[in-house]
């Protein structure tokens, strides 16, 4: 039990420590893939460093909200860290606490009081990114629900622990086609959930184009790193759903040893960076879609998971 | 350490996804905005489609599928955009934006609708037989079938309506792989050619039609008058 409770914190302290590690390699890979040399990959570490030691200023018409998103957007993605299978195959001490559509509730409440927060200082680039935000964010939830209730379908059960296994035992179910529609539809979404290219440019600098970044603009010391650092575990964490429980669980610990686990965490680090590797591709390779072209984009991942469901449903 | 069934059991998982991500390219075929886009999917549904054929005919030892796979893709994949190209190269190439009937988003739910039909009048029949093959490619060959018409009828441009057409056939070939597997290979021989030669002759058609009128949006063909 004991042990149990020290490889969830083991787990989480992997998403905080190397969260913006993985920020830093996408950055770099795609600034090299432009042909410049980039900024280091340690470049977010740095960011948050010098973010902490500065002053911060708060607007006066601002509200409690304002002051306590920072904390939800950093505690929720630890909150589903607690929840899903980050180092090991075999459930941890919180994992029975919620299933994958608890983490979901979590994970949209820190983007619940973010689109809050936004609105609170009257910025009109606040409001205008929070009403983006939530445009994407209601067009993604049918893809989520449905993916869900897939995967609900196949494994019955929604908790990733459970989940993560049946996809390799037997080896065959790696390739059925719910599987795989499920992964490309998961990949669909968390392209605009993350705010990746062709929904959201992340490294744009025009607020009108904006769409995730503009609810933080008026965040400024220590609240905007915490929001950066949560934001950059927000991405793990949705990588880790992505590629544990959805993809496939290999590479994790599957005894109970702690050298097991610690080896763990660099395979999950190379299993991240092939991925990485893949979507420094495929954002290079498309342009931003325009606004109302998002909706297109969305209704093909919702297509996908659908055909996934028939596919499962009809069997 | 893999003994048969398990490989036997991959490959129906293979036949399978295969089937699913042929279904998907017909959605693709609805929902691609360029013409070009279209023509590549239709290419990757007939690649599907070969895929499917020599998984079925690997499982069930039936060699005339691995004959019907290599028709469908010299046929398919290399021949028939080749002659579309040939024929109607400015229209396959020029064209970026296409306009249809509806907008995207409502034309994929309605197609969802129209898979989620052809599933269910066909579960009847998938009760009869303990096949396994029939059990996805006999709806899914069907839902083509329907998609295939339902472009025809969604989008206003001649090009897409041919690949909609030959989408149909598709999707016909599809179920034929599974229920009639043992269907002289004369038959099916024919149905290839009669394929190229209806891309033939409907690419000539549209590039006539394109001389005189300078488009080949269908909106504007609804008043038919001689001379």
């Amino acid at each position: 039990m004991l042990e149990r409770i020290l490889y969830n914190i083991i787990q989480v302290l992997t998403v905080m420590i190397f969260a913006p590690l993985i920020k830093g390699i996408l950055n770099k890979l795609k600034e090299n893939v432009q042909s410049k040399t980039g900024q280091s990959i340690l470049q977010p570490y740095r960011d948050i460093w010098k973010l902490f030691h500065k002053d911060e200023v708060i607007s006066e018409n601002s509200s409690w909200i304002f002051r306590v998103t920072p904390y939800i957007v950093f505690i929720t993605p630890i909150f589903v860290t607690l929840l899903i299978p980050v180092l090991t195959t075999y459930p941890l001490f919180f994992a029975f606490m919620g299933d994958m559509v608890g983490g979901g509730f979590i994970l949209s409440l820190g983007g619940f009081f973010a689109a809050l927060a936004s609105v609170d200082t009257a910025n009109p680039y606040g409001a205008m990114g929070a009403s983006r935000t939530r445009m994407v964010g209601f067009l993604v939830e049918p893809v989520f629900m449905i993916v869900f209730f897939t995967v609900s379908f196949v494994a019955g059960s929604t908790i990733p622990y459970i989940v993560q296994m049946h996809w390799v035992t037997p080896v065959s179910n790696f390739f059925d086609p719910s599987h795989i529609l499920l992964m490309i539809a998961f990949f669909m979404i968390i392209l605009a959930e993350a705010g990746r290219i062709p929904v959201d440019n992340p490294s744009g600098h025009f607020e009108l184009a904006m769409i995730d970044e503009s609810k933080n603009l008026e965040y400024s010391g220590p609240s905007a790193a915490l929001i950066k650092w949560g934001g950059a575990m927000k991405f793990f964490v949705l990588l880790c759903i992505f590629l544990n429980v959805i993809t496939m669980p290999w590479g994790l610990a599957q005894t109970q040893s702690l050298l097991a686990v610690l080896f763990a965490i660099p395979l999950v680090l190379t299993k991240i960076f092939v991925f990485i590797l893949v979507l420094v591709i495929v954002e290079s390779s498309l342009a931003k879609l325009r606004l109302f072209r998002i909706t297109e984009f969305l209704s093909a991942a919702f297509i996908i998971s659908i055909i996934a469901m028939i596919t499962v449903f009809f069997k | 350490m893999i003994d048969h069934t398990t490989t036997f059991s991959i490959f129906t998982e293979l036949a399978e996804l295969s089937a699913a991500l042929f279904l998907l390219t017909s959605f693709g075929i609805i929902a691609m905005r360029q013409v070009q886009a279209s023509l590549i999917m239709f290419i990757l549904q007939s690649l599907l489609l070969a895929m499917s054929a020599i998984i079925l005919g690997y499982q069930y030892a039936i060699n005339h599928l691995f004959v019907v796979a290599g028709v469908t893709i010299v046929i398919k994949c290399m021949l028939l955009p080749w002659l579309l190209r040939y024929t109607i190269r400015k229209e396959v190439y020029a064209r970026r934006e296409i306009l249809q009937v509806l907008n995207i988003p409502t034309s994929l739910l309605i197609a969802v609708a129209i898979t989620i039909f052809a599933y269910f009048i066909t579960s009847p029949l998938l009760k009869l037989s303990n096949d396994v093959a029939i059990q996805f490619n006999l709806p899914i060959g069907l839902a083509v079938l329907l998609l295939g018409a339902y472009t025809i009828m969604v989008r206003t441009e001649a090009v897409p309506q041919v690949i909609g057409i030959l989408s149909m056939e598709n999707g016909a070939f599809f179920a034929g792989i599974s229920i009639a597997s043992n269907l002289p290979l004369i038959a099916e021989l024919a149905a290839a050619f009669d394929v190229l030669i209806i891309a033939l002759v409907m690419g000539i058609l549209i590039s006539k039609i394109h001389e005189h009128t300078g488009d080949t949006s269908i909106k504007k063909m609804t008043i038919l008058k001689e001379g």
